[in-house]
């Protein structure tokens, strides 16, 4: 145990659903414009996660208008309203860094065909 | 000088969420109530002062003449005996604890700390030099200062002439640092950015000399 675990146990989240790389979630993001605020739905592919507690972050990639986007949020920032998992990825490594590469179909995932 | 002053222990660096949910990094310190032992004043000691400890120590690893000093001042041994330099001290008395909620969260103030020992350091990392050219001809000097002065005239290197030595372990200032949390019972403050020292280094706490709005 870290001695600023004590400190960071204020700033950690516990809705965050358990995925992983590979797995394509919906990321509601609350975005505040002037005064008013409304929350943006990012979808797409998680091609990393990586860092622990408070630190830890991950990355969604998804492809818009035919350009790839990828946004990386931290797994605990408040400004993440909720994280749905909307299918789970079968892939063999941590990072999907491949991806980019990769388009049309070469890019799909296959899905994981057993419950998790 | 400070108008007020608190001594604490470096914890660790963390980050937090401020109220605009961005990631604010901050040094956690822990401020321990500090009871004063001594009130030195200008017209008896030459300068004004609190001298104060914090924490506990057993009384038999305390040598007699702490004992006596802690005894008189009927105040329980600490682990160390620090001086907080005020511009007034008469306000308080021998006995008195201060402790962390002396300081509010959107404060500035300067912490001073012993920063950590670099051992013997060369030019780079000692003073910034640039060093010498990575290709090119350059042969074994790459981390070289280069010329330390001319020849015939003066004959001698200046002194003061930056070159390799002993670096860190000195005592260094961080001025108008930000306090993000002050909280007295759980013995914790929050400053916003780094602070000089290791971790479980002694750290002072002053307001800030520079700066204001």
């Amino acid at each position: 145990m870290n001695p600023t675990d004590l400190i960071d146990r204020t700033s950690l989240r516990s809705d965050v659903p358990s995925f992983a790389p590979g797995d394509t979630l919906k990321v509601h993001v609350r975005v505040v414009e002037g005064t008013r605020e409304r929350v943006q739905l990012f979808q797409g592919v998680v091609i990393r996660r990586q860092g622990s507690g408070v630190r830890e972050s991950f990355t969604v990639r998804k492809v818009s208008f035919g350009v790839g986007v990828e946004r990386t949020f931290p797994v605990h920032s408040p400004i993440i309203q909720k994280i749905e998992v909307v299918t789970l990825g079968d892939v063999r490594r941590a990072k999907l860094y491949y991806l980019r590469d990769r388009v049309g179909k070469a890019a799909k995932i296959k899905e994981k065909r057993a419950a998790r | 000088m400070a108008k007020k002053a608190i001594v604490g222990e470096k914890v660790g660096m963390t980050q937090v969420w401020d109220d605009q949910d961005r990631v604010v990094p901050v040094t956690v310190l822990r401020v321990q109530p500090c009871r004063v032992v001594q009130v030195k004043n200008v017209e008896r000691d030459g300068y004004a002062a609190l001298q104060v400890t914090y924490g506990m120590k057993k009384e038999k690893a305390l040598i007699k003449p702490e004992l006596g000093h802690f005894a008189k001042a009927s105040v329980d041994p600490g682990v160390r005996l620090v001086e907080l330099r005020l511009e007034d001290v008469s306000d308080f008395e021998v006995g008195q604890v201060l402790d962390a909620g002396l300081l509010v969260a959107g404060e500035r103030i300067d912490v001073t700390a012993i920063s950590k020992g670099k051992g013997f350091a060369g030019g780079m990392k000692r003073h910034n030099f640039k060093g010498l050219p990575a290709s090119h001809g350059a042969h074994r000097v790459h981390r070289a200062p280069g010329s330390i002065g001319a020849c015939a005239t003066p004959a001698r290197v200046f002194k003061g002439t930056r070159m390799a030595g002993r670096m860190g372990a000195e005592k260094v200032t961080t001025l108008n640092l930000e306090v993000v949390a002050a909280d007295a019972d759980r013995e914790i403050i929050l400053v916003r950015g780094s602070v000089p020292g290791p971790r479980g280094g002694m750290v002072l706490l002053r307001d800030a000399v520079k700066g204001g709005k």
